[in-house]
């Protein structure tokens, strides 16, 4: 039996202890006519070895050999190191540090991370990790309405160059409680928020949602945005990628106060694309707030005999304590992939974190550089942007997609299902994990289909039959 | 010693740093960070030794009995984490289109119609990233229910006071009152209690099944049948799904909504606190309110459904696909456990949590539900030692840990007072309970004979018992050197 370890001998003599002649008396409180009569679409167990056979065969099925897809979810270099220690059993198979004693290791790392995330991007406080970005988001945007001590404003500001995901993620989560989320338009030349779209007189308005860099890559200006918000008595909230912290101003500078509470995907530090996920959804915060965040925090104190310890803290604000009263209803969050990006954040150092997300950005500007080359085919924004542009094709761009796919190479996202107005356009990235040589073999492959295509549109048709 | 604490200034792991990179220049300075963030300089050695230092210090299945009540701390098969992990699997790009993805889709497919037929329910969505965010799915499932009948006057959720945090916290994020139902002195939920409260403003009710009490709740025809009258829907949290797994499923109970932690019943791992994932499953009429992206099999190929296909689902609940790397961890169990294998999950999980409540019975601990049959899990309770001894259900805890067991859950349920729930899990060998037996027997003498060594516990860990008020009042979040 899979799993079970029990012998027969063994499952007698419990059941003898038990004083029951068999395992099913043991459910004799179940009504008869509920149970179970039996699992149909269940398949026949596996062993491991036949298991893996299939898998193997599927997951070679996906296997692509260039990923220049972004959006959200990048593709970078993770330290051998990180998954070997993430995959110890003691870090992989423990659950919530309910028993600090017992718990140390996970605590400390715990500590570590939050350490790590507030000097990343400048705020106090961080939490334990949430969901992912996009519910990290969204949790945000409550804990703003709870915040704000001079507003009962339940309108957030959320401007369109958010990823369309998150803020679709974000009203699932929000709308219950009255919250309603007020979209603020781009600028179609320089693909930031326009900032015309900003109200002069905005009203009562709980929170601003500032992502930087941009759903398009394109860095907003986020020191006016910031201080017109400050000026409007409304909070702000960074969305911000971590990786970028590295070389881009943390949001505790922006404008002349910094955000307020900083959110955003960890992804980037140190988990696989892996389908979308596990990610973890990070948050930070000023001090003040720290009662009104979402989620897990880990707290430095001392045991009995004064020696240092750490415990997960300020849980009066916990669903597990306060029930209805909660600050959320999250309970399990994405500790194994924290565990990930400390051990990950470890190993990079500021150095090395520095250098993935500028190379990460050059390699992105040299294919923004030899793209540009090719005809019909054009990156719109006029912004500076971080690691990640979008570019109009001339041609379709499914066809695209689907002649570099038939090279192996994932040639990035197609905006127009969200963006229609941008029509044909596709957001491209190229991370650290690129070489000119990659960058090459996109453009010229793209130099051939726009070429192929356009001669097809010659008015002497070839002869296909 | 942190890992700040061990860093150097200008010491850089070079194989982990790339090439230092030229100056980016097309950015202005005005959004360019002057000061680099101070993470730590170590060398790669000086990380892995810090962090394999770190784990030794923590308990875990792998390392324990982690008898954690509610929370089914059962063995994490390797092979699921060796197949998840799948070059194919690892690097596949969320937005990936569906043709490049026929894989992954087709496992995706698979899971969510093993879940269907365990839980006898008509569809599955796998998105939702823990439980609670599946108990976030299905309330907001059931508001959708009664917003598309236009039936705007069902403004309570229903919760039994012995159910998890999670379900009022829930039941508040989607603008639901919540009243209580009290349990009566065997368990179960007080059916007058509830027919004195159901009427045209509830929306549903929330139930663990069996209750977080360690016992099945036996009215639960009659529960549904009240609840259903009056219009309301069932909601089925699925913390405590293993106990049941083959032997009874929710769909046969009447519940319209349920949510499964995959992190407990399919075993995949905890991770020091997630990630979970917490898939809903649905009745006939909650079909159209699942949470997208949903995948479909036509012919022979895979395809997500998406906003155009589902235009009344409550929407997204991830940027992508949910937690992906579990639910294939979680696809890999369901398909090594196969229909034979799935069955005997709620069969040896019984079994084993039977077993140890009537040898702990045996050797004078009281029990909360004497009368009862345990399910998965049980309560026992301490009030008589905390009454005559002064010693707590924490000290027992903190003294377990001292004998090598992980403490299985305090003061949890809230109802019964000084208590441990105990979930040995099925994957327990028999003398692996039985040696925990041995411990809470010793436990028990020394809180007569030596309390100190109860109420100083843990003697033998990393640290002794912690200053959880000191922890609270001098918040220290964040290292500062």
């Amino acid at each position: 039996m899979p799993f079970i370890p029990h012998t027969d001998a063994e499952v007698s003599e419990m059941l003898n202890s038990i004083g029951v002649s068999s395992i099913d008396t043991l459910f004799d409180e179940i009504p008869a006519k509920l149970r179970s009569q039996g699992l149909t679409k269940v398949p026949d167990g596996m062993t491991e070895m036949e298991i893996a056979r299939l898998m193997r065969q599927r997951a070679s099925q996906d296997e692509r050999g260039l990923c220049f897809a972004g959006a959200g979810a990048y593709e970078h270099h993770i330290p051998a190191a990180v998954w070997e220690l993430v995959s110890r059993g003691e870090f992989y198979s423990a659950y919530t540090p309910y028993q600090a004693e017992a718990s140390q290791g996970t605590l400390q790392l715990l500590y570590e991370y939050q350490t790590m995330m507030t000097r990343l991007t400048g705020m106090d406080v961080s939490n334990a990790s949430l969901y992912d970005g996009a519910s990290a988001l969204a949790e945000a945007i409550l804990m703003a309405v709870r915040a704000h001590r001079k507003s009962e404003s339940k309108r957030i500001l959320i401007p369109r160059t958010v990823h369309p995901h998150y803020r679709r993620v974000a009203d699932v989560t929000v709308k219950h409680q009255g919250i309603v989320l007020e979209e603020l338009d781009y600028d179609r030349t320089s693909g930031i928020i326009d900032p015309a779209s900003l109200p002069v007189q905005p009203g009562d308005v709980a929170a601003l949602v500032i992502p930087q860099p941009n759903f398009f890559g394109a860095l907003e200006d986020v020191d006016a945005l910031t201080n017109w918000a400050k000026q409007h008595n409304i909070l702000v909230i960074a969305l911000v990628n971590p990786m970028s912290l590295a070389l881009l101003k943390p949001p505790s500078q922006w404008g002349a106060t910094g955000a307020d509470i900083v959110c955003g995907d960890g992804q980037p530090l140190g988990a696989p694309l892996s389908s979308g996920g596990p990610y973890f959804g990070f948050m930070c915060c000023r001090k003040e707030y720290v009662r009104q965040m979402p989620g897990r925090i880990i707290g430095r104190t001392t045991d009995r005999d004064g020696k240092v310890g750490y415990v997960l803290t300020l849980q009066a604000r916990e669903q597990h304590i306060r029930r209805s009263k909660a600050t959320s209803n999250i309970c399990t969050n994405q500790g194994l992939l924290v565990t990930a990006a400390t051990i990950f954040m470890s190993l990079v150092g500021p150095h090395g974190l520095r250098n993935a997300a500028t190379a990460s950005h050059q390699n992105t500007m040299e294919l923004i550089d030899k793209l540009g080359k090719v005809n019909g085919v054009q990156k719109i924004f006029s912004r500076p942007l971080f690691h990640e542009a979008v570019f109009r094709f001339d041609l379709p761009v499914s066809e695209v997609q689907r002649a570099l796919a038939a090279q192996g190479i994932l040639g990035g996202v197609a905006l127009e299902s969200y963006y229609p107005e941008l029509g044909n356009t596709l957001l491209v990235c190229a991370t650290e994990t690129k070489t000119s040589a990659d960058i090459d073999m996109y453009v010229d492959n793209v130099a051939r289909i726009a070429g192929r295509l356009q001669a097809s549109k010659c008015p002497v048709q070839p002869n296909m039959a | 010693m942190l890992i700040f604490e061990r860093a150097v200034a200008g010491r850089i792991n070079t194989a982990q740093a790339g090439n230092p990179a030229n100056a980016v220049k097309d950015i202005p300075a005005d959004l360019l960070r002057t000061d680099p963030p101070g993470l730590p300089e170590v060398s790669e050695l000086q990380a892995v030794r810090h962090y394999t230092r770190l784990s030794q210090k923590n308990f875990s299945i792998d390392t324990q009995f982690y008898p954690l009540g509610s929370c089914t701390m059962k063995y994490n098969p390797r092979g699921c984490n060796t197949l998840a992990m799948l070059p194919g699997f690892v690097n596949r790009h969320p937005l990936s289109p569906d043709n490049l993805s026929q894989g992954f889709l087709a496992c995706m497919h698979d899971l969510q119609e093993i879940l269907k037929d365990v839980t006898g329910m008509k569809g599955v969505s796998l998105m939702p990233m823990a439980g609670a965010h599946g108990e976030f799915a299905g309330v907001a499932m059931i508001r959708a229910y009664h917003d598309a009948r236009k039936d705007f006057a069902r403004t309570e959720i229903l919760v039994p006071d012995a159910a998890h945090g999670t379900n009022p916290a829930t039941a508040t994020m989607c603008n639901y009152k919540v009243r209580e139902i009290p349990t009566d002195a065997q368990g179960d939920v007080d059916l007058e209690a509830l027919r004195a409260v159901v009427g045209p403003q509830t929306a549903g009710i929330m139930l663990t099944n069996p209750s977080t009490l360690g016992v099945f709740e036996r009215k639960i025809e009659a529960i549904a049948r009240i609840v259903h009258e009056a219009g309301g829907l069932l909601y089925y949290d699925g913390a405590n799904l293993n106990a049941i797994l083959g032997k009874v499923r929710p769909g046969d109970m009447g519940f319209d909504v349920i949510h499964m932690n995959l992190h407990k019943t399919f075993s995949t791992p905890h991770g020091g606190g997630g990630p979970g994932a917490g898939p809903v499953g649905v009745s006939e009429r909650l079909l159209p309110f699942l949470p997208i992206p949903i995948v479909a099999k036509q012919g022979d190929t895979y395809r997500w459904l998406t906003e155009q296909d589902c235009p009344q689902s409550i929407g997204r609940m991830s940027a992508f696909n949910g937690n992906a790397g579990v639910l294939l961890r979680a696809y890999v169990y369901a398909r090594m456990l196969g229909k034979q294998g799935m069955q005997r999950v709620g069969e040896y999980a019984t079994l084993n949590a039977n077993y140890l409540m009537v040898k702990l019975a045996q050797a004078g601990f009281e029990l909360a539900f004497a009368k009862r049959r345990a399910t998965h899990e049980f309560v026992l309770t301490f009030r008589k030692q905390a009454k005559e001894l002064h010693i707590s259900a924490m000290d027992f805890a903190k003294r377990l840990l001292d004998y090598g067991y992980h403490a299985p859950t305090t003061y949890f349920p809230l109802l019964v007072p000084e208590c441990f729930l105990i979930e040995p899990t099925e994957t327990e060998a028999k003398q692996d309970l039985d040696g925990f037996v041995t411990a809470m027997i010793a436990i028990l003498a020394e809180a007569q004979t030596t309390p100190d060594a109860l109420t100083g516990a843990p003697h033998t860990l990393p640290v002794k018992r912690l200053d959880d008020v000191k922890a609270a009042k001098d918040l220290d979040l964040a290292w500062k050197n």
